[in-house]
């Protein structure tokens, strides 16, 4: 059943044995053991799995691994490093804009790429950007002024 | 004299250190410095294990750095029953701060009999135990080997830390925040465990389904194994993708019986009142006769899940000698321990339960019922850690529900506005089914079994713990003789347990719903109206704050309503203010959002501020979108789509205003805004379109039904 796949992840090529419809999101998690994209609903709607790929934002929970194949994916992990957090992990920071934290890597995978095209967003560009992001702890808008504050850092 | 101090001062224990009276259950000290500290309660998003270790730091006098925060455990950690209803610094604060000066008292003892001073000559400052002239220094670390902590707490500590709380009242950032935003391993789905198999549940169709056949072979292909009791099936396997298909499979391979029973969701009120019920009497005073004028109002809100971003997560290993151990995010792990031993048959002190976080539950979600279908799993293969992970579905169809309510209200008014009776009536199902309630298991996979479990209907938790169906259902205000009695339903299919606040969050939109409508009949502004029947200062300090800081009474524009909704949570705990701006267009918008609360004492007041926000967005989503949708057979919300939640686009803006009490005891707030923030978007909408609604949500549908049935 299972297949060899070959994808960039973080910056590293890695080669995984994987069924091919298995979800993207169980590799990354299993199989590479990189726990920062998490499991909310396996269905493409909250964004709690959320990785780039080829510099899009993907849900990984419904991409499965012949989609994978080839591209280079980047995780929350590879957003930044310790002692070098990615400037969207230092706002989320500086505003506590967290509670139970489970939605904020794919927030954080989201408001990253947002400032890639956006340098410096407004709120309502903030808003837009994660509207496919659910909170059920009700962090969004220390989340919208976090983002912000990154975009008008860097 | 601070609030530290005069906890001291009063030679009794707090509740949790007489029921767990050894230092060492609460804290370890560790040759290199580490102080690590063991409550009972848990993280569940909230922030309490950052406020405790302030708590604790200050106790010691060490910098928050030297504390550690161990995990609940059932065996090693203090009992502290549940974490729930806002009390975890009323339960636990107490606790640590004492438990953590016995502590530190006995190095300066022990330090002081090494250098043979008195100990009134030794203090600690910054982690540095000193004497008083600083010229013999020593720290934890050092004398940790010294001091044996496995010895009684003492109601009596010398007092006095100098300088009184220094971490108490500021804005600690979170402690477990960094790895979080790092994406590092932090919740229960993360734990993989030598050996660690997966395990999934194949749950029935509907409630009350039960399995006629399966065909088995329809899996021989797989390298799964499969596990039946009864009706509760189950498949472990070592990959994850295999494992999901032998899901589908057996799906596909079972035949279920099922019956259309569940009740008429266009009609919940209806079968709410229906009964059989247990009368719950909270005031019963006489209403006068001759009222002037009477008004009466019935509200209903439905059935609401728990929605976790994480569907629920347990993992368990049986261990070769029968012994079990398990670890889950449940809310309460030492009534899960003995539930499991209770449906088991096992002896107590051979189950371990130790806590692993997960995304915020807001309540009794899936935790303790995935605990068990991995415990029920993992026996098919001993040794073996299985970790049952429950799908987005199955979070939101068998999780409990918070119940579904309705109430009447009715209270004679004169031209004045004075209330001479008060009358409210409220019917629910109970609010609490948690392993343990009402004597019974009560796990969701135990219902299943060759030899099933009754699982009874949801119980309320006593008055005296805030009530369940009724909690404030008394208002806080003056309104003449009243007339209070809940209604709890005792026979239903569908299963509710705790959800944030219980019935307070239905109770105060009622209240404060109705507050405005006597307003309006005799033409006062709602504001003055509560003021003019609120007697409890702090709470008029409350009202007042919310009101000056949302520009109470500026104008607004014509599509744009204000409203307020206030309450004290459970009668006596926070207080706290709503001011909600909506505006009507096309369709119903939530703009904004003021809030003003009494915590007491403030422990970390960013900490509040972001728990009130935090629960008046939820809240915000419960009153304005959400509804648990069935059918005469099944749950039918299912994922996202079906079951809506407030999202970016939707959210107001909120401001935050905390009026501290540094002298009075810390409360909790994760709780407050709910009632007050329901009713305060009532009145809004109310205010904004001219038309009231009183059965939630609050969708635009609804509002424009009501504007059209006007
Ligand atoms: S887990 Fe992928 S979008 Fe929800
Ligand atoms: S912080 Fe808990 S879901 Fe967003």
């Amino acid at each position: 059943m299972t297949q060899q796949f070959t994808l960039t992840v973080n910056g590293e090529t890695v080669q995984v044995e994987a069924d091919p419809d298995a979800p993207l999101l169980s590799v990354l998690r299993d199989d590479l053991d990189l726990k920062g994209a998490r499991f909310g609903c396996g269905l493409g709607q909250c964004g709690a799995c959320f990785v780039q790929l080829d510099g899009k934002v993907v849900s990984s929970c419904d991409t499965p691994m012949w989609a994978a194949e080839g591209t280079s994916v980047v995780t929350v992990e590879g957003l930044g490093s310790e002692g070098a957090l990615h400037p969207v992990q230092q706002a989320i920071l500086d505003e506590q804009a967290a509670q139970c934290g489970y939605c904020i890597s794919g927030v954080i995978v989201r408001a990253a790429a947002l400032l890639e095209t956006t340098p410096s967003p407004d709120a309502d560009e903030v808003v837009d950007a994660l509207d496919r992001n659910l909170c059920r702890c009700g962090v969004q808008r220390r989340i919208i002024s976090a983002v912000v504050k990154a975009g008008a850092r860097t | 004299m601070t609030a530290t101090d005069r906890s001291t001062a009063t030679p009794s224990l707090p509740r949790d250190l007489v029921a767990n009276p050894t230092l060492s259950r609460w804290v370890t000290v560790d040759d290199d410095g580490t102080i690590g500290v063991r409550v009972g309660k848990v993280e569940l998003g909230q922030g309490i294990l950052t406020a405790l270790a302030q708590i604790a730091a200050d106790a010691l006098d060490v910098p928050l750095s030297q504390v550690r925060m161990l995990r609940a455990h059932t065996t090693d950690g203090p009992d502290e029953g549940m974490t729930s209803g806002s009390m975890s610094i009323v339960d636990a604060g107490p606790s640590v701060r004492l438990a953590c000066r016995n502590v530190r008292a006995l190095f300066i003892g022990e330090a002081a009999r090494g250098w043979d001073v008195e100990a009134d000559q030794v203090t600690v400052e910054g982690g540095s135990i000193r004497t008083a002239d600083a010229n013999r220094t020593t720290t934890y670390g050092e004398l940790a080997r010294r001091v044996s902590l496995d010895v009684p707490v003492s109601a009596e500590v010398p007092a006095k830390i100098p300088g009184g709380p220094r971490l108490v009242g500021t804005s600690v950032a979170r402690l477990d925040l960094p790895d979080k935003v790092a994406g590092r391993p932090a919740y229960i789905g993360d734990l993989s465990l030598p050996g660690q198999l997966v395990g999934r549940v194949v749950r029935p169709p509907s409630v009350g389904a039960r399995l006629v056949a399966v065909d088995e072979t329809a899996t021989a292909q797989l390298s799964v194994q499969v596990v039946r009791d009864g009706s509760f099936l189950g498949v472990v396997g070592a990959d994850e993708a295999e494992v999901e298909r032998a899901v589908r499979t057996l799906r596909r391979a079972a035949d279920w019986d099922e019956a259309d029973h569940l009740p008429d969701e266009d009609d919940l009120p209806g079968y709410l009142r229906a009964g059989p019920h247990e009368t719950i009497p909270v005031v019963a005073e006489d209403r006068p006769q001759g009222a002037t004028r009477r008004l009466r109002a019935s509200f209903s809100r439905p059935y609401l899940a728990h929605a976790s971003m994480a569907p629920s997560c347990g993992v368990a290993r049986w261990e070769t000698d029968g012994s079990l151990a398990v670890w889950s995010h449940s809310q309460g792990i030492h009534r899960l321990r003995d539930a499991i031993a209770q449906v088991l048959d096992l002896d107590v002190s051979s189950v371990v339960v130790e806590h692993a976080e997960n995304a915020g539950c807001y309540g009794h979600n899936g935790a303790d019922d995935a605990a068990f279908d991995a415990v029920l799993l993992a026996r098919a293969v001993p040794g073996r850690p299985v970790a049952v992970q429950w799908s987005r579905a199955d979070e939101l169809t068998w999780a409990p529900f918070g119940s579904a309510m309705a109430a009447t209200v009715e209270a004679d008014v004169d031209d004045t506005g004075q209330v001479h009776s008060w009358t409210y009536d409220v019917w629910s199902q109970g609010h609490t089914s948690r392993p343990g309630s009402a004597g019974a298991a009560l796990l969701l996979a135990g219902a299943q079994l060759s030899t099933p479990l009754t699982i009874p209907a949801a119980v309320d938790p006593p008055s005296s713990k805030g009530g369940g169906t009724t909690r404030n259902s008394v208002p806080i205000y003056q309104v003449g003789p009243r007339r209070i009695t809940g209604h709890r339903l005792l026979e239903t299919p569908i299963r509710s347990s705790a959800l944030r606040s219980l019935g307070s969050f239905f109770n105060v939109f009622c209240i404060e719903s109705f507050m405005d409508e006597l307003a309006a009949e005799v033409g006062q502004d709602p504001l003055e109206y509560r003021l003019g029947r609120l007697g409890d200062e702090r709470g008029r300090a409350v009202l007042e704050r919310a009101a000056t800081a949302s520009g109470w009474g500026d104008s607004t524009p014509e599509d744009v309503g204000r409203g307020i909704g206030f309450a004290r949570y459970k009668d006596s705990e926070a207080y706290c203010a709503v001011i909600a701006e909506v505006e009507a267009g096309q369709e119903i918008r939530l703009r904004r959002l003021t809030i003003a609360a009494d915590v007491g004492q403030v422990v970390n007041p960013d900490g509040t501020c972001n728990q009130l926000e935090g629960g008046a967005t939820q809240a915000a989503s419960w009153t304005l979108k959400e509804r648990v949708r069935f059918d005469r057979r099944r749950v039918t919300s299912d994922d996202w789509e079906s079951y809506p939640i407030l999202r970016f686009s939707e959210v107001p803006e909120i401001g935050v205003h905390l009026v501290d009490r540094p002298d009075l005891p810390s409360v909790g707030a994760g709780e407050a805004a709910q009632g007050p923030t329901a009713g305060a978007i009532g009145n809004a909408v109310a205010a904004a379109v001219g038309v009231r609604v009183r059965d939630l949500p609050l969708t635009t549908e609804a509002v424009v039904a009501a504007i059209e049935a006007d």
